[in-house]
């Protein structure tokens, strides 16, 4: 069966970015495709509200 | 006294005038202040004010623009029509057009054909397998920076994206090139035939930068993660990006690069290896040469030598084994006499200070039979483990970006400041002979660091003078002439501080060891 | 049986098509107590979720005194006061009535009102004339000016606004919104766009009606000097498309997690939930309103946030329309860059987006339409809201404007009370 990692390098890398912002900076320096994500816990870390969310979302 | 100033016929939106009104109060020596067209609406306000009440203003009409204020002087008064002369004309700046959107779903509306995500969000809480899972359900490949991701979830991760034909490199993968793009901690390396999996970090900066600076180039670098080919993982991910790299049609040479992996996984690996039929470099940090030998795979005795045979098989030239120097002999001796002439009886010992992980291990498997211990924060041996991190005992090496000093902080290749403290720290103990430093450049890390680095440097040297001794500091850079920060112009920095400037780590390693041999 | 993903994602679809296919159109004047359901004299209607004349804020007040006044139920302030207090009065929300009201939202029997109806559902909403800037009763004040006006407005204006409008015929609000849209309103905290698209369309048939000139004249000088005028159709407008979503009113958006209504009464904000239904509020305490405000007055001087307008922003326009609007940006001392970011973070949180009302900077997109509260609550990222302030101190008027947003514990109480409604 083919790998399918071989097809991605055939492709323009297109990145999502979570975290540290730098390495989004970065690679819109090097004309690289990306968008950062402005990540923060899931319902703010609320434990029982992320639980409800499991099961309806 | 309460100045008025009135100009007929000039029209301003409401909205800029009172952002001008706050400005102008704020101005030293100005009680009150009221800028804006003569509506009722502001006359009254004008008039209702007991520290304005301004006769003139009452007496404008809405198509008149005012600057009414109570002011100390004269020269305040001056103040407050400058203030409003800028403000009416200043140009404001466009704003940086960026958004970024809260949720993987935000980003795919904003750019659909995503195929990369990078992520370092916190590992602990599930944060990270949270938000990977997620990329991997929409079919987007995943570099994961973070740590703190379980065994378990770790498991979970590569066993879903080898199913879906997708890569995990990580957790605690720092480094990769997918398709020429430098990800997270990486060098801008020349593009070529030389394909890498590595499970280490600066492990695969130093081979994949040192390949780069000999001329050759790569097609891909692919990361893992370091626990990948432990026993519980068992090599997954390893095997799947192997896989892809003997298939590629641009990789003509493999270079792999890890710690010694568990015994199974390794067999397993190197079988693969073996049937990819690619000439392939192996570099298990420390590990025994005899199985990959049998495989008819090529063993590398350093990072700087698995660059090294790489390059020499992507040219078709012979490969060699090299464990030297660039130097000659004669340089080399000449460096050690010239380095230790004005050290002091008392200087004996060696202080490893590095930023990247695989460099420190690196160092600490060369040295380890000339120093018999090295203390550290992550020793070889049970026993040379550091009682307390902040405190060196004989010969030490530190790994800077291990879980004890990052706590809080950013990795040391983002923030070096730490490290660079210690090198002021460590020339100033009377036992310290040399300092043996690792500077990384490239995408990720510091704009500069070899700033910080060679301010301490500098500074240390000169402690030392007044002490009546010298300190030794043999560095090396790990990155390229590509590099933002640049290879050589990094490297020439940390030499005007008088550190002895070695091409490799492993070049550095072997001169600090002819260092301790000549002391000891 | 516990309620599916699936089945939630449907009933959220379904509101977005209730919300999107909704025709809200002006089809003429009456007065509260004709006009709207369970209105008597002794009943007065207030913005946001219910509150008790001891918890009102400063502005409600100030305006329930002067609606007894202009009802001629208390001839001064104390009277009023008294009465108020007294348990005779009925005090009850706007929207528990199919009607709206900006900031203090005080309705009461006399009062005309402007009723628009929902052509596709069938459904009426209300709203009272917009009286303008400065001592108005909607902040509160209660001067004998005020009561003037008010009596100005029903003896005068709302005759002449009726007749007009029998000669205009209905007017399509849809339409009209989204036209002020393309020019620079964002159907909330911006309304010189569309209070001049209805000037335009008034005053033709302002002139025609039997009037005396100078009673025209009057008529006309005071629509074309008050902005906010198309603020009092904007929000019945949206209130008939909201109302249209409850679960009590149509089966079809049982579970669904969309809010039908979001207001404040200057003390608490309160949400609503289309799958939850009319009757439960979920209320936190009504924040400052982040902003720029007017010369003479700080922070200090803001009454927490007030008002029914934010129903805007409920149907996918006001805040979530700030790109189209990037002169209001200036409030929050704001680029227009950051306008179109603050409509581009509110798709993240909505089922859809709409078809009709569209922000031209975003290439014609769809504002972002339906807050879901699940979004909400995973996001953090809470619904953003353009409005004006109204000083704490009743009659003083506005102070300020800018943005402001729910607490989100009106959220995370939906949320719980989801699960208690349709998991357990």
């Amino acid at each position: 069966m083919e790998n399918r990692v071989n097809v991605l390098f055939t492709k323009q890398i297109k990145i999502v970015n979570f975290g540290i912002q730098s390495f989004y900076n970065d690679n819109k320096k090097q004309g690289v495709p990306s968008v950062h994500v402005d990540w923060k816990p899931v319902a703010g870390g609320n434990k029982e509200l992320e639980s409800i969310l499991d099961d309806i979302l | 006294m309460v100045k008025a100033q009135i100009t007929p016929g000039a029209y301003y939106d409401s909205v800029s005038l009172m952002i001008i009104s706050n400005a102008v109060k704020k101005l030293e020596g100005v009680t009150e202040a009221l800028v804006g067209m003569g509506t009722d609406l502001n006359r009254e306000l004008n008039r209702n004010n007991p520290n304005l009440n301004s006769p003139e203003v009452e007496k404008t009409t809405p198509n008149d623009f005012f600057v009414a204020a109570n002011v100390r002087d004269e020269e305040v008064w001056k103040a407050v029509l400058a203030k409003v002369d800028e403000k009416l004309n200043e140009k404001k700046e466009d704003a940086a057009s960026n958004y970024y959107p809260a949720t993987l779903e935000g980003a795919l509306k904003i750019q659909p054909d995503t195929n990369m995500a990078v992520i370092s969000v916190p590992g602990k809480g599930g944060h990270a397998y949270n938000v990977a899972k997620n990329c991997l359900m929409h079919h987007i490949n995943v570099m994961l920076f973070s740590d703190n991701v379980s065994i378990e979830e770790e498991h979970e991760l590569k066993t879903e994206a080898v199913k879906r034909g997708l890569l995990v490199m990580g957790p605690d993968c720092g480094t990769a090139i997918v398709n020429h793009v430098p990800l997270a901690f990486a060098n801008v390396v020349h593009p070529g035939n030389i394909g890498m999996v590595c499970a280490s970090g600066t492990g695969t900066q130093e081979v994949s930068s040192i390949i780069d600076q000999l001329g050759g180039g790569v097609s891909q670098v692919l990361g893992t993660g370091g626990r990948d080919l432990k026993k519980d993982i068992g090599g997954i991910m390893f095997k799947h990006c192997l896989e892809a790299l003997i298939a590629d049609p641009e990789t003509k040479v493999i270079v792999l690069v890890s710690k010694p992996p568990y015994p199974l996984v390794q067999t397993e690996v190197l079988k693969m290896a073996k049937e990819g039929k690619k000439p392939t470099v192996v570099c298990f940090i420390g590990g025994d040469p005899v199985e990959i030998k049998s495989m008819g795979l090529i063993p590398a005795v350093s990072l700087e030598d698995a660059a090294r045979k790489a390059v020499a098989l992507s040219k078709g030239e012979e490969v060699k084994t090299f464990d030297g120097f660039d130097a000659s002999p004669a340089e080399i001796d000449a460096i050690v006499n010239e380095a230790t002439k004005n050290l002091a009886p008392t200087q004996k010992y060696m202080r490893a200070l590095y930023t990247g992980g695989t460099l420190c291990d690196e160092s600490m498997k060369y040295l380890l039979p000339t120093c018999k211990r090295i203390f550290s924060n992550i020793p070889l041996q049970d026993n040379d483990k550091l009682e307390n991190k902040d405190v060196s005992r004989e010969h030490t090496a530190l790994d800077f970006g291990d879980d004890e000093f990052t706590v809080g902080r950013p990795h040391p290749m983002i923030d070096p400041s730490l490290r660079a403290e210690r090198v002021l720290k460590e020339a100033n103990d009377e036992t310290c002979a040399v300092i043996l430093v690792d500077c990384v450049i490239g995408y990720g890390s510091h704009e500069d660091p070899a700033a910080d680095l060679s301010d301490a440097i500098k500074k240390g040297k000169e402690d030392a003078k007044k002490a009546g001794r010298d300190v030794i500091v043999v560095a090396s850079v790990c990155g390229t002439e590509g590099d933002p920060q640049c290879l050589s112009k990094t490297q020439e920095k940390l030499r005007n501080a008088g550190a002895i400037v070695m091409p490799t780590n492993a070049q550095a390693c072997r001169l600090v060891k002819k260092i301790i041999e000549k002391i000891g | 049986m516990a309620i599916t993903k699936e089945e939630i994602n449907a009933a959220n679809a379904e509101v977005l098509k209730i919300i999107l296919s909704a025709k809200p159109t002006l089809v003429g004047m009456g007065t509260a107590g004709e006009d709207i359901p369970g209105m008597t004299p002794t009943t007065i209607l207030h913005s946001g979720p219910p509150v008790d004349w001891e918890h009102m804020s400063g502005p409600q007040k100030g305006a329930v005194i002067g609606a007894l006044m202009y009802e001629g139920l208390a001839k001064d302030d104390k009277e009023a006061e008294a009465l108020a207090a007294s348990g005779k009065i009925t005090f009850d929300p706007c929207h528990h009535h199919f009607a709206v009201g900006p900031m203090a939202g005080i309705v009461s029997y006399h009062m005309p009102v402007f009723i628009v109806e929902n052509k596709e559902y069938g459904n009426k909403a209300f709203c009272t004339f917009n009286e303008g800037l400065g001592k108005v009763l909607r902040f509160g004040a209660y001067q004998p000016e005020v009561i003037d006006r008010l009596k100005w407005l029903e003896k005068e204006l709302y005759p002449i606004v009726k007749e007009a409008l029998s000669i205009t015929g209905e007017i399509d609000l849809k339409a009209m919104i989204a036209e002020v849209l393309q020019m620079g309103d964002d159907g909330h905290n911006r309304n010189k766009a569309g209070t001049s698209l209805l000037f335009r369309k008034l005053a033709p048939a302002i002139v025609q009606t039997h009037f005396t000139e100078e009673q025209k004249v009057k008529a006309l000088k005071f629509i074309d000097s008050n902005d906010h005028f198309f603020l009092n159709l904007t929000m019945p407008a949206c209130k008939c498309t909201m109302d249209a979503t409850f679960c009590d009113v149509n089966p079809k958006t049982k579970g669904s997690t969309i809010v039908a209504t979001m207001a404040r009464n200057g003390y608490e904000f309160g949400i609503r939930v289309a799958g939850l239904g009319q009757k439960k509020w979920f209320t936190g305490p009504a924040e400052i309103v982040d902003g720029l405000y007017f010369p003479g007055f700080t922070a200090a001087d803001a009454n927490p946030d007030v008002g029914d307008s934010c129903i805007t922003e409920t149907t996918g326009i006001g805040g979530f329309c700030m790109g189209a609007a990037p002169a209001i940006v200036q409030f929050v001392g704001g680029t227009p860059e950051d306008a179109l970011n603050y409509s581009r973070q509110m798709y993240e949180i909505t089922e859809g987006e709409g078809t009709t009302y569209k922000i031209p900077a975003l290439n014609f997109r769809g504002s972002a339409t339906g807050i879901d509260i699940r979004k909400v609550i995973k996001t953090q990222i809470r619904p953003v809201i353009n409005t004006g302030v109204a000083a704490k101190k009743p009659g003083v008027g506005q102070v300020g404007a800018g943005i402001v947003h729910p607490p989100m514990k009106c959220f995370e109480d939906a949320l719980k009370d989801f699960k208690a409604t349709y998991l357990e």
